[in-house]
């Protein structure tokens, strides 16, 4: 068990120990442990590594940067107004006690295709600050997720911190699992309006090896508002329809004990339509959502 | 010698908290606080660790297993196999046909194979790896309408396990006279009782060849039996003591750890702890037995029942355990609590390759339940009647004949019963709008306001029998022990009766509390030094265990009176006894107990017997099989979002019979416990089997509901005296299981329209509409 109490500390043990296991919140990694799936011989516990479980603004206030250990019942509490989505997204996720100790960081690191944050995040064009001691790298998230529980993270790295660029105006996020808490998403879509440049992102949690962007669903609505940002309410709702197709058909899920592929692309085209209706009531109401 | 901690002699120093008041559990505080000791928790100094080997494969032949690998690993005590069981090389609870450890053959995926003790678990596990078995891989067979015909190769009876049937009246002629009939098939998934306590235990050899079993389960006396049959050694050698167990449900009336960890105790002389993983429990206990139902009923136009028909498969899986009892009581209960002169059941339980499946909370009862309930709502929509209407006219009351020939007795209060669900408000729609999300479909995934939200309101009745049925004369026995100290009388109570959570602790203190006016209880661990008291299932250890606690209490009291009548020179039958005085019928002290005991102990043994019953013939099932009956119904409101098939289970309103509150608030936590497996069992409980594999073996992915799945519970519980059991008991535990999950299909049928031939239904199983939203209400 390596303890690192600085950053530097940190980066210098990840790469003399690339094996290790890096280990925050363990709400991933202790249950592929106590299922005897994982038996890593080292662990890297950063929970006594400084200055890593806060946020700040930067980039003139336009971006909010999240430290790799901040916990999800932090970000919903403090930054359900900035990043509302990912405050959603944090909601959904386990227990109470789960989400004290979870990070969104250890969320990107095991990359699984159904992690709650990660839809949010394509829908946001989040940024990873990866860091080793060769130096700092931004990975775009669109660049992030490689594989099934793959990410571009070299084995000297560290996610340091997430950049999510501040909600500018309605954002959804919707799960869908077959209990009411507690649960391993079936499907998940997350929604975003950017009215600053303006434009449309989207993202998609279990339905495909890696989460997804559901790019022409995207395309179709930035056409279908194209001048009508300010104007939402004429947005017809056979756009809703279309829009909610476009996300099913971006989606290339699987069958499994959660749920069968075609019930997975059903759910999503329903996540997709209604979480347009509601965006765009937010849209009309000129609220960004909280 | 180390102190072995276990939660032994609570005391309970409460004079008020007699029978019928809700007492404070002993267990409770240290269950919260975490002070409580669970069997997982048993620890002795020197302690190695046991780990199980168990197949990979739901089929195979074992051709050859190597040892010597693991053996050789540092820390590694001993690696033992079938070769190494000293005694019996099977075990069961009523026909011995599982292996301690596999031999020849593995039947289905997770048996046990071989067994290692470390001086840590993750050697031990290490070592497991390490274990070469070469198996032969078959096919495995896991239909159970092949197992039906009794000719598949590779199972015990061909597959067929035990095929039940109950004649009565004559359906053929019923059938002719019917204006409506209706026909249903309904099946369940496999249910897992997914206590949260794992099976777990500490054993500790003795000095003279013999070994002291320290662990969780539901009937020392049958453990220890099996046990000792396994090890090759004479009851007196094994001694069980109860430790903390962590819930039941039924899953623990079979062995798991015990022969395991006698086995490695004996072989190394060292004391040997085993503890199963949530992964490894899964595949360490018996399920609910998943069932295909076939009902049909024939019915006059105005709503009564001229016959009722059913065939009812239930898949034991590999082993016998308890399934031919499982499918009788399904079979017994199977045309549910309703009057009915016509009856064709058969039932069938039948060997597969799937994971064995025993007992578990409602017994059968649960799936034929389900199945008759369903068809009634099926009957009712045939007829045009309200289901509840269609419930009481053919409502099962005092004297009225069951399909066994068995005419009901003791209290049938099923109209009370119905009627309170009748008049009972329904509660208010929900604004989808405003209400908060964990008010809606779907809870925190945030995937409504309001859009495809239909409701539904459903009922559903249950029928069971409490205690042993069909002849099997089970006994409980207490003693109960007074002496003084610091002048004041204290009781102790000594019954080996399983605690499992429901309380029965709880109940012995009251009883002692109430029968003899003390104010301080003590009681002992539960062991096998004392004579059995059969094990808590069946809804029967309540009733059981209070008859043998009162009826010790009575002769402790009578003993005392009779020696203050001596010291008074007073008949005994003008004295009472009153805590620490004995007094006059007036009330007024005579003398204290403590000066006519003095420093001598009273202790009184009791042995309680339900009434007799007798086995059901085997051409016609006819009989009287039973002790007594239950009753309880449930009323379900749902809100289904019809686009997505999601749930929100909005209120579960119940009334059940209980004959005498014993401990109201046990008596709730029992229904709302009952109530909430039932719903798991409706709208999510189901263990994924493919080709004898359990797909789902954890928590992520076997889900049970949770705070925010559980809805409220308006309740109404009935005291109807039971005219034979103590101060009118009747067993509580499982008649709410019962009806919790027809009564949720029901609401999801009312909601949707769908048939919903299976439970637990899934998400995509009750979607109506298309995903472009083009149904929508206007």
């Amino acid at each position: 068990m390596l303890r690192p109490s600085s950053w530097r500390g940190a980066m210098l043990l990840r790469s003399q120990y690339p094996d290790a296991s890096p280990i925050c919140g363990g709400t991933d990694l202790m249950v592929d442990i106590n299922f005897g799936r994982a038996r890593p011989a080292t662990l890297l516990d950063l929970t006594s590594v400084e200055d890593i479980d806060s946020w700040e603004l930067i980039d003139d206030g336009r971006t909010v940067r999240i430290g790799a250990g901040m916990s999800y019942t932090r970000i919903i509490d403090e930054l359900s107004g900035l990043c509302p989505a990912l405050a959603q997204a944090a909601r959904t996720i386990g227990s109470p006690q789960i989400r004290n100790r979870g990070t969104v960081a250890g969320n990107l690191a095991t990359a699984s295709p159904a992690g709650d944050s990660h839809p949010v995040l394509l829908a946001c064009w989040a940024q990873v600050e990866a860091e080793s001691v060769r130096g700092l790298r931004l990975i775009d998230i669109d660049d992030f997720f490689v594989g099934p529980k793959r990410s571009a993270l070299e084995p000297d790295e560290l996610i340091r911190a997430v950049r999510v660029p501040a909600a500018t105006g309605p954002q959804q996020f919707a799960k869908v699992g077959p209990r009411n808490a507690m649960v391993i998403a079936t499907v998940s879509f997350a929604l975003n309006l950017d009215t600053a440049t303006p434009r449309v992102g989207t993202g998609i949690g279990s339905a495909g090896p890696t989460p997804l962007r559901a790019r022409a669903a995207e395309q179709m609505l930035q056409d279908s508002l194209d001048d009508r940002w300010d104007a939402p309410g004429s947005v017809d709702e056979d756009v809703g329809r279309q829009f909610g197709a476009l996300v099913a058909e971006a989606a290339s899920p699987i069958d499994d004990v959660r749920g069968s592929a075609e019930y997975r692309r059903h759910a999503l085209a329903v996540l997709g339509r209604r979480c347009l209706s509601w965006a765009l009531q937010d849209l009309g109401e000129g609220e960004v959502a909280a | 010698m180390t102190v072995i901690e276990t939660p032994t002699r609570i005391t309970t120093p409460s004079v008020v908290d007699g029978v019928g008041a809700s007492a404070t559990r002993p267990d409770g505080v240290p269950k919260v606080d975490g002070s409580f000791i669970y069997s997982s928790d048993e620890y002795h100094d020197g302690s190695l660790w046991g780990v199980t080997l168990r197949s990979p494969h739901p089929r195979a032949r074992i051709l050859a297993i190597d040892t010597s690998q693991a053996e050789g690993i540092d820390g590694v005590r001993c690696v033992l196999t079938h070769r190494d069981v000293p005694g019996s090389k099977t075990y069961g609870m009523k026909v011995y046909d599982e292996p301690v450890l596999a031999f020849d053959e593995v039947r289905y995926q997770g048996e046990p194979v071989a067994v290692v003790a470390a001086s840590h678990p993750e050697i031990a596990r290490r070592a497991c790896e390490l274990i070469v078995v070469d198996y032969e891989e078959l096919v495995p067979n896991t239909d159970p309408e092949m197992s039906l015909t009794g000719r598949v190769d590779g199972l015990f009876g061909g597959g067929l396990a035990r095929h039940v049937r109950i004649r009565h009246g004559d359906v053929g002629a019923a059938r002719a006279l019917a204006d409506v009939v209706v026909e249903g098939r309904y099946e369940m998934g496999t249910q897992d009782p997914a206590f949260l306590g794992p099976e777990s235990g500490l054993a500790v050899p003795l000095g003279d060849g013999g070994v002291e079993l320290y662990v969780s389960c539901q009937n020392l006396h049958l453990d220890q039996q099996q046990v000792a049959d396994c090890l090759g050694l004479p009851l007196d050698k094994v001694r069980l003591v109860l430790s903390g167990v962590g819930g039941a449900f039924g899953g623990k009336e079979d062995l798991n750890v015990h022969i395991h960890a006698c086995m490695l105790a004996l072989r190394t002389g060292r004391p040997v702890r085993m503890v199963y993983s949530r992964e490894e429990s899964f595949f360490g206990h018996v399920h609910r037995h998943p069932a295909i139902a076939d009902i049909e009923l024939g019915a006059t136009r105005d709503g009564r029942l001229l016959f009722t028909k059913v065939r009812l498969v239930l898949d034991g899986g590999a082993y016998t355990s308890t399934s031919q009892v499982v499918i009788a009581n399904g079979c017994y209960f199977a045309a549910g609590a309703y009057d009915v002169a016509n009856v064709e059941i058969d039932g069938f339980a039948t060997y597969t390759n799937n994971p064995p499946c025993g007992a578990m909370r409602g017994f059968g009862a649960v799936q034929s339940c389900y199945a008759i309930e369903s068809a009634m709502d099926r009957l009712a929509a045939a007829l045009e009647m309200h289901p509840l209407e269609l419930r009481m006219r053919n409502a099962i009351g005092e004297g009225d004949m069951l399909p066994t020939g068995q005419p009901v007795d003791g209290p049938a209060p099923v109209q009370e019963i119905l009627a309170y669900l009748r008049d009972l408000p329904l509660p208010a729609g929900v604004d989808h709008g405003t209400a908060d999300m964990r008010a809606r479909p779907g809870g925190v995934g945030n995937v409504t306001r309001g859009e495809g939200i239909r409701r539904g309101v459903g009922y559903a009745l249950g029928m069971k029998a409490i205690g042993f049925s069909g002849g099997m004369d089970d006994t409980c026995t207490a003693r109960v022990t007074v002496w003084i100290r610091d002048g004041e009388p204290v009781a102790e109570v000594y019954c080996a009766g399983p605690e499992l959570g429901q309380g029965v602790v709880t109940l012995e203190a009251q009883i002692a509390r109430t029968e003899l006016g003390v104010r301080t209880v003590e009681l002992r661990d539960k062991d096998t030094d004392i004579a059995e008291s059969g094990a808590s299932s069946a809804s029967r250890q309540s009733w059981m265990t209070a008859g043998a606690v009162a009826g010790a209490c009575g002769l402790v009291r009578d003993e005392i009176l009779a020696r203050g009548a001596r010291a008074l020179g007073r008949p005994a039958g003008e004295l009472t006894l009153d805590g620490p005085e004995i007094r006059d019928p007036a009330g007024h002290p005579l003398v204290p107990v403590a000066e006519v005991l003095g420093p001598e102990a009273v202790s009184h043994a009791f042995t309680y017997r339900h009434r007799p019953t007798e086995p059901v013939d085997d051409e016609r099932g006819q009989g009287n099989a039973h002790v007594a009956f239950a009753y309880a119904a449930h009323r379900a409101v749902v809100d289904v979002d019809v686009e997505l098939g999601l749930v929100k289970v909005v209120e579960m309103a119940t009334a059940q019979d209980v004959g005498k509150a014993m401990n109201p608030a046990g008596v709730e936590g029992q229904i709302e416990g009952g109530t909430v497996q039932g719903l798991g069992l409706a709208v999510m409980e189901e263990l994924q089997i493919t080709d004898g594999r359990v797909r789902n073996p954890s928590f992520t992915d076997y889900l049970i509901p949770t705070m925010l799945d559980v809805p409220p519970m308006p309740m109404k519980i009935f005291e109807f005296p039971h005219p034979d059991s103590p101060y009118g008991l009747n067993g509580v535990g499982e008649p709410p299981n019962l009806s919790s999950t027809p009564a949720i299909l029901n609401a999801l049928r009312d909601a949707t329209g769908l048939e919903l031939p299976r439970a637990p239904v899934r998400p995509s199983d009750l979607i109506t509409e298309p995903p472009d939203g083009r149904a929508e209400p206007e």
